[in-house]
């Protein structure tokens, strides 16, 4: 029996249940609309999925008996008759499903009957005796007595047998047995595979459980803690007992939160059905690890953004049969929805096979709505560019449809699953498709977290943002080092933002001389968090904020730890939002009014050109690169790069140095103006910082004067020159010039 | 029922005070509000938090939120170097723990030697300030635990 079927069963069940229930309330006081309004509702969805699922007869019965309950809703009086009808209808529904819930189909049978008898009581011929007949037998064969409340069932059954003496014998409706005989046994051996194993229990029951299985956690971490540094054995035995007991409690705590993700799930393919046919594309979705189970807390908060992103795949993502076939695929487009765990984390990825995001619109976009400056968005990587869709209102499609564009984006997508700690990534192909990634916790109450000082108190920072810690310092490869006071850290030839903890806490603390890295990553931003020590890492139990203190964004809540201290948790969405913060301050400080506030030190990019070292301005330069030198063709003369999907000219540092053939070639990026240029080098040195004039104003060509660096005259490289050696247009005007001011350059 | 915070309505009727000190200054807190006195320890500071947050701290599994009565009323700090006691009190479903430089006896006090608050009472004392209680020796500030917790939360962080 395939879960939707099941889902679907347990859910009927219940809503029958409800609807028994809310009947009889009905019945007793037929001035409540809102009952009715209730029980019309469930039939009707018990109707819809019916249809859905292929099951003739349940839906022939539920609509017979919607129909005569909207008579109801329009005046007709409902007449304890009536009532009973729809309850036998009800009962006739039970157990069809019983027999579905064995068998997987719909029992054969006739419902003829009971389908008259509504009908007739809609239209008002009512043919009192027989439906009564109908009704009174059929509940009477019913076993099970409905559980939801304990007195009106008894009050139902007696009026029934009432009714079933009352009706006249022989010429009463001769029953049919809608059920087979085998099935007919089943209730009362297999009383509804659907129902019995599962309990519904309030769900701030559950939360009670799970604070005080928490603290029961922590005050055995305190116990284990104790007796850590205790000499008395006599209560260690009974302590680990204890502590596998707690353990195994917390678990099984734990599972009762859990559900699968496709509880989340259920509802999509009849969602991406209805596109299909709306929108006029042949859509097929594909869904794995339904089973993957998380929290339900967390299943709440991302069943919403599923279905929206969902939707955009469908919408935006894939294209129309006609382009899809244009472009050589397979005329049906796939959405591909997968979940799996990892470590203490959910992945939730939905993959299109379709055009991908136009990126060229979205850096358009980006500059219209003044997100980005067109200097800054050409020299954005393409996955940074792609995030520029999480920006509210931030959306491409020239039109937008009846199915996308509702007011919720993709912003809010972002943020629901932010709220969570979770990080959505984005992973974009040109014709080849978009993946999103989510990254969530399996449960909000208890995550991993690393415990970090900065300053004099101890931090936990969560698992799920944590990529690597880095050692840096005087006893280490790697330091942290700071252009214009913006600390960095070169981090595989790539420059990593770094946010200190205890600056970013307004802590006044000492810079250690020993201190960490945490290497982060929320979204697509990474960035360091210098810490001063890290030591190791915990479950915690995470409890909210005090609500005076609950707009510090930097902290998502706090904890206790094993030995009895308090601690807050640091929200790496609040330090990642402080880092990009402190950029547009440092852009405001570099201006050339306030550039001797951090002294006149500026950074230079050393690199050998032969037996030469040269320099250029660290502000210049986009990123390094080694590429192998296959990599690097030949234009005629000219060397050029494929490089991020866009062909880049390559100009060697010194005229006449020879372009690797074999091995690997290291290159500078500059990206000023339009496209980007990469200077061939030798090798890369350093980066040095220095109060340095530029000595001599060279008269040679493409170098703008000599610095002493280090102690050695180094030549300095004009990027301008360069620039325009490879794009024909005039050096740039910043480096232009005699002589230079290497702190505007710097800038 | 009277609210716990008001003063007693009629004369005669009795309100039992926890008294605390700060410094010289005699406070009272109305006892139903109070829900523990402690004496706190390991309290970790919250950094960018308002001033009155002294910072978290573990009462038994439950984690507090500490205020210094003193920053509060905006004195000057302590200066006997002693971290003094803790009064627990609740609002909103959490805890508050409200340091204080010393706890002393519950007083039973009537109508009679109540007083609205002195106007000349600084403008900041005024707002926390319920009435006085004229003692034999000295005076008993009856604290409004509404207003003590309703300092204005963190600012958000530069």
């Amino acid at each position: 029996m395939d879960d939707l079927l099941r889902e679907f069963l347990t859910e009927t069940a219940e809503h029958l249940d409800t609807v028994d229930a809310e009947l009889v309330r009905f019945e007793r006081d037929p001035t409540e609309a809102a009952v009715l309004r209730n029980v019309f509702r469930l039939v009707h969805t018990i109707k819809g999925t019916c249809g859905f699922l292929g099951l003739p007869r349940l839906e022939a019965l539920a609509h017979a008996a919607e129909t005569l309950m909207d008579r109801f809703r329009d005046g007709l009086p409902a007449t304890s008759e009536a009532v009973t009808l729809v309850l036998a209808t009800l009962d006739r529904l039970k157990q069809i499903l019983n027999a579905l819930a064995v068998a997987g189909t719909e029992p054969p049978g006739e419902d003829a009957d009971l389908i008259d008898a509504l009908e007739s009581m809609a239209t008002g011929q009512v043919t009192m005796t027989g439906a009564e007949a109908v009704a009174a037998g059929w509940s009477a064969s019913a076993e099970r007595v409905p559980v939801s409340s304990s007195v009106e069932p008894a009050a139902a059954l007696d009026e029934l047998a009432a009714a079933f003496w009352a009706a006249s014998g022989p010429d009463a409706v001769t029953l049919p047995s809608p059920v087979p005989g085998p099935v007919a046994a089943t209730p009362e051996t297999e009383p509804g595979a659907t129902k019995a194993q599962t309990l519904r229990v309030n769900v701030d029951t559950l939360e009670h459980l799970m604070t005080m299985v928490s603290e029961l956690v922590l005050t055995r971490n305190q116990l284990l803690e104790i007796a850590r540094t205790s000499e008395d054995d006599a209560y260690k035995v009974p302590l680990q007992r204890l502590s596998q007991v707690t353990a195994e409690l917390q678990d099984g705590v734990m599972r009762t939160r859990m559900q699968p993700i496709g509880n989340a799930w259920q509802k999509l393919p009849r969602v991406v059905r209805d596109l299909s046919s709306e929108l006029g594309k042949q859509i097929e979705l594909v869904m794995s690890g339904a089973e993957t189970e998380l929290d339900r807390q967390v299943l709440e908060v991302i069943k919403d953004p599923l279905t929206h992103m969902v939707r955009n795949s469908a919408d935006h993502g894939l294209e129309g049969t006609q382009a899809r076939i244009a472009a050589g695929k397979p005329a049906r487009g796939t959405i591909r929805l997968s979940a799996y765990h990892e470590g203490g984390t959910i992945t939730i990825e939905i993959a299109d096979d379709g055009k991908g995001l136009d990126l060229m619109a979205i850096r358009r976009k980006a500059v219209e709505r003044g997100l980005a400056s067109q200097d800054a968005v050409e020299r954005m990587p393409d996955a940074q560019v792609a995030k520029f869709i999480f920006d509210a209102g931030f959306s491409t499609a020239a039109a937008v449809t009846a199915v996308s564009g509702r007011g919720v984006g993709m912003d809010v997508v972002k943020s629901n699953i932010e709220t969570i700690g979770g990080v959505i990534d984005i992973a974009t192909e040109a014709g080849r498709g978009t993946t999103f990634t989510i990254k969530i916790p399996l449960t909000l109450a208890i995550v991993a977290a690393l415990i970090v000082r900065a300053g004099a108190d101890r931090f936990a920072l969560p698992q799920v943002a944590v990529l690597e810690l880095v050692r840096v310092g005087a006893r280490s490869a790697q330091t942290v080092e700071r252009i214009n006071g913006a600390p960095v850290l070169r981090l595989r030839d790539r420059l990593l933002p770094v946010v200190p903890l205890a600056g970013a806490l307004g802590l006044d603390a000492p810079v250690p001389d020993d201190a960490f890295v945490v290497v982060a990553e929320v979204g697509r931003q990474r960035f360091g968090i210098l810490v001063d020590e890290v030591f190791h890492t915990e479950e915690i139990v995470v409890k909210p904020m005090s609500a005076k203190l609950r707009s510090i964004p930097l902290f998502a809540g706090n904890t206790i730890l094993g030995d009895g201290t308090v601690v807050l948790i640091v929200d790496p969405n609040g330090v990642a939002a402080t880092v990009s913060a402190e950029t547009r301050q440092a852009d405001v400080d570099a201006t050339p009014d306030g550039s001797a506030a951090d002294g006149t030190a500026a950074r230079y990019l050393v690199f050998r050109s032969g037996n030469d070292l040269r320099a250029v301005p660290l502000s210049l330069v986009t990123r390094l690169e080694t590429v192998a030198a296959e990599r690097i063709e030949w234009l005629g003369e000219n060397p050029v790069l494929q490089y991020r999907g866009r062909l880049m000219r390559l100009v060697p540092a010194e005229a006449g140095m020879a372009v690797r053939r074999a091995g690997s070639q290291d290159l500078l990026v500059f990206s000023a103006g339009e496209r980007p240029t990469g200077l061939l080098v030798d090798g890369i040195v350093d980066i040095v910082s220095e109060e340095s004039e530029v000595e001599v104003t060279s008269r040679r060509p493409g170098i703008l004067g000599t610095l002493v660096l280090r102690g050695r005259a180094t030549d300095l490289v004009d990027v301008g020159h360069v620039l325009s050696l490879s794009d024909g247009t005039s050096p740039l005007p910043a480096t232009s010039g005699p002589r230079p001011d290497p702190i505007a350059l710097a800038a | 029922m009277t609210h716990p915070d008001q003063p007693p309505a009629m004369s005669g009727a009795t309100h039992d005070y926890v008294t605390v000190t700060v410094g010289e200054a005699l406070f009272g807190l109305p006892i139903a509000r109070v829900h523990d006195v402690f004496k706190p320890a390991s309290v970790t500071p919250v950094p960018l938090a308002p001033p009155e947050v002294v910072g978290l701290l573990n009462l038994r599994g439950r984690v507090v939120t500490a205020l210094c009565l003193r920053r509060r009323l905006g004195l000057a700090p302590s200066t006997s170097g002693e971290s003094g006691m803790a009064v627990g009190l609740e609002q909103g479903g959490e805890t508050f723990g409200l340091i204080v430089d010393g706890v002393g006896e519950v007083l039973r006090l009537t109508r009679d030697s109540f007083e609205p608050v002195p106007p000349n009472l600084d403008a900041r004392w005024r707002r926390l300030a319920l009435g006085v209680h004229r003692l034999d020796t000295k005076l008993l500030v009856v604290l409004h635990v509404d207003a003590l917790l309703a300092f204005e939360p963190a600012a958000q962080a530069a």
